[in-house]
């Protein structure tokens, strides 16, 4: 399985969590938020400072160096 | 007897408005004892029941790492609530429920509002609530805190709750291994004396919680059990892997909840939210937008605050004040009570009050924009800058708190988690122009600058801001170095702002100025009063006054920066009681009754339009208010960085004051 970073993803591409490398308060914090083994993600935009990533439906921004460090099984489009 | 209400709910859940509409107007705003952290507790009678209601701070978790997760959770786990309400955004459960499961393991009697469900109900969002209910274990009641629906039902399940036994829970497992693990450690915690629940204790001690680690240790019959102090080190080593895959059960669980009670449409289609955020987030067009918005509040604050309501005010404290002392007069009152009230009391706080309907009118607009949901993305887009000086978006969230008032800006650094971080948004946040100087600015523009006031109050901010913004850097350069930390801000989606959240927030902040000038201004103004009428014999207000001689022994150091007058020097010594007193003092020293029209005519008979810049520029920068400074000292545990907040936000302020007087002259300005 192929895991990439989360800024790798382009806006309108999928993914699922697989881990994350963050340091442990940073970690569990985004665990908590949702973004746990498995949740999937949805990048919204992806230019310039911060990314907008939608989990369940919601919006939340993550900045670029955490999202770095957001290891992400890539979804294809079916 | 009252019972207690306790709201919790992950921020955004719409837990402020529920609060709001359950209580209606009747609440006060306190500090929770020994922090900082805002306590809200309001008051309903409903069945003939008389509630307490407590607002915990809004968290994503009921961990202990952060200040306010750790104050909601030691006010539910001491039984300091007889239920719990548990607000739920219906357009989020799955996420929202993940609080809902830490209350499980707490074993506390809970009542989930599924708030909003008319939002979910638009995205074609279905739940079964009977069914989730019934999974949970704990009642649901749908609401929509926004229109007040729901909000009896919510009360009567509450009621029937608090009178009920408490119910069984249901099964969250962690798996085989954790469980085996927990099953463990409840049997040794077994027979100890606990004040919690022995189940929550024992998950808190496999994840290594570092309250639940310390009430170990402190706890003296827990000594006594080498089995237990011998397991807990067997398992610290790998407390984080395992807090994660807690996490993660939680979650499991929770999808096990609303696999079949939860229904989404498939295709998440671009709603008006992600419309607008394409506009206001753009790479470009963000942050223009944002100085547009702000810009647009100040012009509409003038517009509507000053243009249309603004005289009057002014106009009934004039008509007032002539009544009150030529009563007094005729009635044979002493010359002094009449000078008290008239150079005192109506020229001194008259000056500040009469600032009462602009400062309506911004709180009412800087209400609109937070409750509408913009504020997050103005955090998004001011992050790059931020970030370029050192810091992180949600720092700017603190700072524009602090354009209310800075002692509020300065307690919102607690969201901030890292130490770094936090006691540089705590330094800059004086910089943020907060309401009341605002009465500041306006004499100064009335008497200079009438027909720009909303770019002069916009520019005097932005000047705040870019200040703020340099010392940051500054800081994080020299006394706070490491890592910026990580930025994470959910972005919730825009909604109406309702008008009663609205007014709520307005009245908060104006019942904090009227409160400020019934008090310390008050006290200021009478102690200025007492200072310049003494010695007797001398001429009131005069230079021979015990005030103007403590002005003009200070005065001198303000000369370099074009105003070393005593009256001053006298107004901004007395700011650091409280912001507005600088317009009372120069309201007293300069004004009778009529202080408005007069003020701002004997102010441009004083100060030249460089010199109003100047001191402009001087009141925004320069030492911050004794609510500040204590407040400073309260929340970095230091009289150090108090004092330090003090001074060299007076050495900035006086440097760029006389930077801008000296380079306004050779560019021959007057």
């Amino acid at each position: 399985m192929e895991l990439r970073s989360l800024v790798d993803l382009a806006a309108g591409e999928c993914g699922r969590v697989q881990r994350i490398a963050a340091g442990a308060n940073a970690t569990k914090r985004l665990y908590e938020m949702g973004f746990n083994t498995g949740a999937q993600v949805r990048v919204m935009k992806n230019d310039f400072g911060p990314l907008i990533v939608a989990l369940e439906g919601n919006k939340i921004a993550l900045g670029r160096g955490l999202a770095e460090k957001m290891l992400v099984k890539k979804l294809e489009r079916l | 007897m009252s019972k207690t209400i306790a709201l919790v709910g992950n921020p955004n859940s719409g837990k402020t408005t529920l609060f709001n509409a359950l209580t209606g107007s009747n609440h006060h705003v306190g500090n929770w004892p020994g922090v900082t952290v805002e306590k809200k507790v309001g008051y309903v009678r409903h069945g003939g029941v008389d509630y307490e209601i407590v607002d915990l701070p809004g968290t994503y978790s009921l961990g202990a790492y952060a200040e306010d997760e750790r104050i909601a959770r030691e006010f539910i786990l001491s039984q300091g609530a007889d239920v719990v309400i548990n607000v739920v955004d219906a357009t989020n459960i799955e996420r929202n429920l993940y609080l809902t499961t830490q209350l499980l393991e707490m074993n506390v009697k809970v009542v989930l509002a599924l708030n909003m469900v008319d939002e979910a109900e638009a995205k074609q969002i279905k739940v079964d609530l009977a069914g989730i209910s019934e999974r949970l274990g704990v009642p649901v009641v749908p609401t929509v805190a926004s229109r007040r629906k729901g909000i009896d039902i919510l009360l009567d399940t509450a009621a029937d709750l608090i009178n009920a036994p408490l119910n069984g829970r249901p099964h969250i497992t962690y798996g085989e291994d954790l469980d085996g693990k927990l099953a463990r450690l409840q049997d040794l915690l077994d027979g100890l004396r606990l004040d919690y629940p022995r189940q929550w204790l024992a998950l808190q001690l496999l994840e290594g919680d570092g309250y639940a680690e310390r009430l170990m240790q402190e706890n003296e019959v827990l000594k006594s059990s080498q089995e237990l102090a011998a397991f807990l080190s067997e398992l610290k080593p790998r407390a984080e892997q395992y807090q994660l895959e807690i996490v993660d059960y939680r979650y499991r669980f929770i999808s096990e909840v609303t696999a079949d009670t939860v229904c989404r449409p498939d295709e998440a289609v671009p709603t008006l939210t992600d419309k607008i955020d394409k506009i206001v987030t753009h790479k470009y067009f963000g942050l223009p937008i944002f100085a547009l918005i702000m810009l647009g509040v100040f012009q509409l604050t003038f517009a509507i605050g000053e243009e249309l309501l603004g005289g009057i005010v002014a106009g009934w404290i004039g008509v007032l004040g002539e009544f009150v002392t030529g009563g007094l007069s005729t009635m044979g009152a002493p010359e002094w009570l009449i000078s008290f009230l008239s150079e005192g009391v109506f020229a001194g706080l008259g000056a500040v009050v009469e600032f009462v309907p602009l400062i309506v009118v911004l709180y009412m607009l800087m209400g609109f924009l937070e409750d509408s949901g913009y504020m997050a993305r103005a955090a998004y887009v001011m992050d790059n800058i931020m970030r370029a000086v050192g810091l992180q978006g949600k720092s700017f969230i603190s700072m524009l708190v602090g354009f209310g008032c800075n002692v509020p800006g300065v307690m919102a650094t607690r969201t901030l988690e890292n130490k770094k971080d936090r006691m540089i948004a705590i330094l800059i946040n004086p910089f943020m122009s907060c309401g009341a100087k605002i009465p500041i600015y306006l004499v100064f523009i009335g008497a200079f600058f009438p027909e720009h006031g909303g770019l002069v109050m916009f520019s005097v901010y932005g000047l705040g801001i870019i200040v703020a913004l340099l010392m940051g850097k500054l800081f994080s350069a020299t006394l706070f170095k490491g890592e910026v930390s990580h930025f994470i801000l959910e972005l919730p989606p825009y909604r109406k702002p309702t008008l009663r959240n609205v007014l709520r927030n307005m009245w908060d902040n104006v019942s904090g100025f009227l409160v400020r000038a019934g008090t310390v201004i008050f006290a200021v103004v009478s102690l200025l009063w007492i200072l310049a009428v003494l010695p007797t014999g001398v001429e009131p207000y005069g230079p021979a006054s015990i005030l103007g001689r403590i002005g003009t022994f200070v005065a001198p150091i303000f000369r370099p920066a074009g105003f070393g007058t005593w009256q001053a020097a006298v107004g901004l010594f007395s700011g650091i009681a409280a912001k507005e007193s600088v317009v009372a003092t120069l309201g007293m020293v300069y004004a009778g009754v009529d202080s408005g029209v007069e003020l701002i005519e004997a102010i441009r008979s004083v100060f030249t339009p460089l010199t109003a810049v100047s001191f402009m520029v001087m009141t925004l920068l320069y030492t911050p208010c004794v609510a500040t400074l204590g407040t400073i000292k309260k929340e970095t545990g230091s009289t150090k960085w108090m004092a330090f907040s003090a001074v060299y936000t007076f050495v900035l302020g006086w440097f760029a004051a006389v930077l801008v007087y000296r380079v306004g002259l050779l560019l021959g300005f007057a």
